[in-house]
């Protein structure tokens, strides 16, 4: 399960360039990572592919932090 | 210059007058296009006119599941959806006094919810691929307003608000939105005007001459191209002068 949260944390930091040291649990995509709101969209597309999952609007609106991606991707992937 | 090949286009209202132009002009220039419209006959037989990249889709504008199948179905077939007119639109002439709330509401809805919607639904692939192009049928009246059509200008001027805020939104992603704002141009949608009707618009029309669709799919073919890629919120105003904004 630990491969879901690296896999993860890659997605983040090739999307929004940051440092690896960044991507903590608990870092929020807009206030710790520097994301716009368009870029949460984009990652949400990414997660949906990376994991072959969808993420219905009301859920990705609650995605704000690498822990709450980490966490619902947890419970929703298959296999 | 302006050329669309290996490009994938779908354009609503393909059965009408201008939609079809258009539709014919992005072909020309080498896109693969889906026609979209409710008259399947119509749709198909353009097809066959066009003979390859060419795909047809039927689709309500005022359906909501439909809206969201076209744009998968469109998806499927052309494997992505670079180009986006949004062309469909209907009328429901009446002055303000007599306008009944169905008719008020109906144009609205595929005029202008229609396109919202249709856009949302297209717009995932386009920022996925960092490409876009979204081009939005408005229409003269939207800017300077006409007795007798106040849903259907107050769903073109909607529809120049929406895109200035998409343009906005998505110029990052390298995905444009802009309008083109057509005239009185010789279409089917014209036709029923009478002679007297006729002169007295060409009486406000400098070039003193109804548009061509024609002339309406050029301007579209210049907002999808590559050339084009800095122009964006923009109206493009093809109407031989008859407004000049």
């Amino acid at each position: 399960m630990s491969d879901i949260a690296e896999r993860v944390k890659k997605i983040v930091v090739e999307h929004l360039g940051v440092e690896a040291a960044q991507v903590k649990e608990d870092a929020k995509f807009i206030d710790d990572l520097g994301a716009d709101s368009l870029d949460t969209v984009e990652l949400v597309m990414a997660f949906e592919e990376e994991f072959g999952i969808e993420i219905p609007d009301d859920a990705a609106e609650k995605i704000q932090t690498v822990g709450d991606a980490i966490g619902f991707i947890k419970s929703n992937a298959k296999s | 210059m302006f050329d669309l090949s290996g490009k994938a286009a779908l354009v609503t209202g393909a059965s009408g007058g201008i939609g079809g132009a258009i539709a014919r002009a992005l072909h020309k220039q080498g896109a693969t296009v889906t026609l979209s419209g409710t008259r399947a006959d119509a749709l198909e037989k353009l097809k066959s006119e066009l003979g390859e990249r060419a795909h047809v889709i039927t689709a309500r504008m005022d359906d909501a599941a439909d809206i969201d199948r076209l744009v998968k179905d469109a998806e499927a077939a052309m494997g992505k959806v670079d180009i986006l007119v949004n062309n469909a639109g209907i009328t429901r002439d009446n002055i303000s006094m007599r306008m009944k709330d169905e008719e008020w509401e109906k144009v609205l809805q595929v005029n202008l919810t229609g396109t919202f919607r249709l856009t949302r639904a297209a717009m995932r692939g386009m920022m996925r691929r960092r490409f876009g192009r979204v081009i939005n049928i408005t229409s003269i009246v939207g800017v300077t307003g006409n007795a007798g059509q106040a849903n259907y200008a107050a769903a073109k001027a909607g529809l120049i608000g929406l895109s200035k805020s998409l343009a906005q939104e998505l110029a990052s992603r390298s995905i444009t939105v802009n309008c083109v704002a057509p005239g009185f141009i010789a279409t089917p949608m014209t036709d029923v005007l009478t002679d007297e009707q006729k002169k007295a618009i060409l009486g406000r029309v400098p070039a003193d001459r109804l548009g061509t669709p024609d002339e309406i799919a050029a301007g579209v073919v210049y907002l999808a191209s590559d050339e084009a890629a800095y122009v964006t919120g923009q109206t493009l105003h093809i109407n031989g002068g008859m407004a000049m904004i």
